[in-house]
């Protein structure tokens, strides 16, 4: 019991740091090593740690199924929407100099909400994937 | 010391300590690329391949069971096998070109382009992420969708199926 | 041609005989699927220790550098790593499904059963 409230403090204290650093590695990715992949990967991993001290339904109170499905899709979504908006705005599919009256700043735009896409995407996969694996017990679905 | 870590892995029997050593592949890949100056793929690295990959690892041994058996006969034929693809391979090493070579087509043909226009085009410092997302923007498409089919594929696969009503495997 | 000159390829041949030893040679579907992540692992390998340039930084533009390192190769991984990661689920999807099918994740119980199976029905 005593290693139990242990891990529950280190948890508790830990777990707010890793979203931050998560959110820090999403947006510096255009000045350090970093980017969408990365902060999906430490967002997933955040939210995985929480479940694995607090016990898989906790966890699935704080994230549910539906919205981790969302996620899945949205990510996905959001890219092919900047890719569209580049075609209406006149130009190619995912061309970026376009969707602002500056092409260095149409850039900027670009780049960013593709990089949200990405995170969303990784982020909700990976969950949805950890949710499938932990969820199932063993001895459940023998004999189908 | 990754070679000795491979070879741990192909004998160790209990798959827990295996998976465990394939953690610990993962960080040494990910120091090894930080000393190949390659800063955003040993990020991905170390938190894919030892946070993600271990994470399943352990799920799907939960799910399945933890030891090797045995092996029945003593095959030679994939020691044989795999000592003459290290022969042919290193026999392929003799034409490329040496460590470091600043001279190699490798460096000459694309990259001073990115490397200069890049910062000036997109605004972004960090070439990687400029290439990533705007000169190859539609190669990081296809790559998210690769990963949203993964997850699709996992929820077809272990989604709960409902007792009754399902037919016996024949 | 000295030896510190190719001696990465050499060790990514090594660690990539390895991971394809382990697939070939073991018969748990589960180490299987390690060696291969394995074999991917000295693939990374493989592309980026050319780009490397000795004297050269990592490839973020900035005043106090001149000398990068080659940043073509750090996109093509980044993309495999995470393609690499979506196998692996996938494969060890399939294998939990086996297991629970089967009985087991060994390949000779897996072959036995069904030729039983294909024998007796």
């Amino acid at each position: 019991m005593r290693t139990e409230i242990v891990l529950r403090v280190v948890g508790k204290l830990l777990i707010p740091f890793m979203l931050l650093f998560a959110l820090y590695v999403q947006f510096h990715g255009d000045f350090g090593p970093g980017g969408g992949f990365q902060a999906g990967v430490i967002t997933a991993a955040a939210v995985i740690f929480y479940a694995l001290i607090f016990g898989l339904p906790a966890a699935r109170r704080v994230v549910p199924d539906r919205v981790v499905e969302t996620m899945v899709a949205l990510g996905v979504a959001i890219y092919l929407g900047v890719g569209f908006a580049g075609l209406a705005l006149g130009g190619n599919f995912l061309d970026y100099f376009v969707l602002d009256p500056n092409p260095v700043e149409g850039q900027h735009r670009g780049i960013f909400w593709i990089e949200i896409g990405v995170l969303v995407t990784v982020t909700g996969v990976m969950l949805k994937i950890f949710y499938m694996f932990a969820g199932r017990g063993r001895g459940d679905e023998r004999d189908q | 010391m990754m070679a000795a870590l491979t070879v741990a892995i192909v004998v160790q029997r209990n798959l827990f300590s295996v998976v465990v050593l394939s953690g610990v592949y993962s960080f040494l890949m990910a120091t090894v690329l930080v000393a190949l100056d390659a800063v955003d793929v040993a990020m991905t690295e170390a938190s894919v391949g030892a946070g993600m990959s271990t994470v399943l690892l352990l799920g799907a041994l939960y799910l399945c069971g933890g030891e090797e058996a045995k092996p029945m006969q003593r095959r030679f034929l994939p020691l044989a096998v795999a000592i003459v693809i290290v022969a042919a391979l290193v026999y392929g090493t003799f034409g490329l070109p040496a460590f470091s070579d600043s001279q190699a087509p490798f460096h000459t043909h694309v990259i001073p382009r990115y490397l200069i226009d890049g910062p000036k085009e997109t605004g972004v410092p960090n070439v990687v992420t400029a290439v990533l997302a705007s000169y190859r923007g539609f190669d990081t498409l296809g790559e998210v969708v690769v990963v949203f089919t993964a997850g699709i594929g996992v929820i077809a696969l272990l989604r709960p199926r409902r007792k009754g009503g399902k037919e016996k495997r024949k | 041609m000295t030896f510190a000159s190719h001696y990465t390829y050499w060790m990514t041949i090594l660690l990539m005989v390895g991971g394809l030893y382990i697939v070939i040679a073991r018969g748990n579907l589960i180490k299987k699927l390690i060696g291969l992540a394995i074999f991917q692992t000295s693939v990374y390998l493989l592309y980026i220790a050319p780009g490397k340039l000795i004297g050269g930084t990592a490839p973020i533009v900035s005043e106090a550098f001149k000398v990068y390192s080659n940043p073509l190769p750090h996109v093509l991984i980044l993309t495999a790593i995470v393609v690499g990661v979506a196998t692996l689920a996938l494969g060890l999807a399939i294998a939990v499904r086996i297991s629970e099918a089967y009985g087991s994740v060994e390949e000779d119980e897996i072959l036995s059963v069904d030729r039983n199976e294909v024998d007796g029905a």
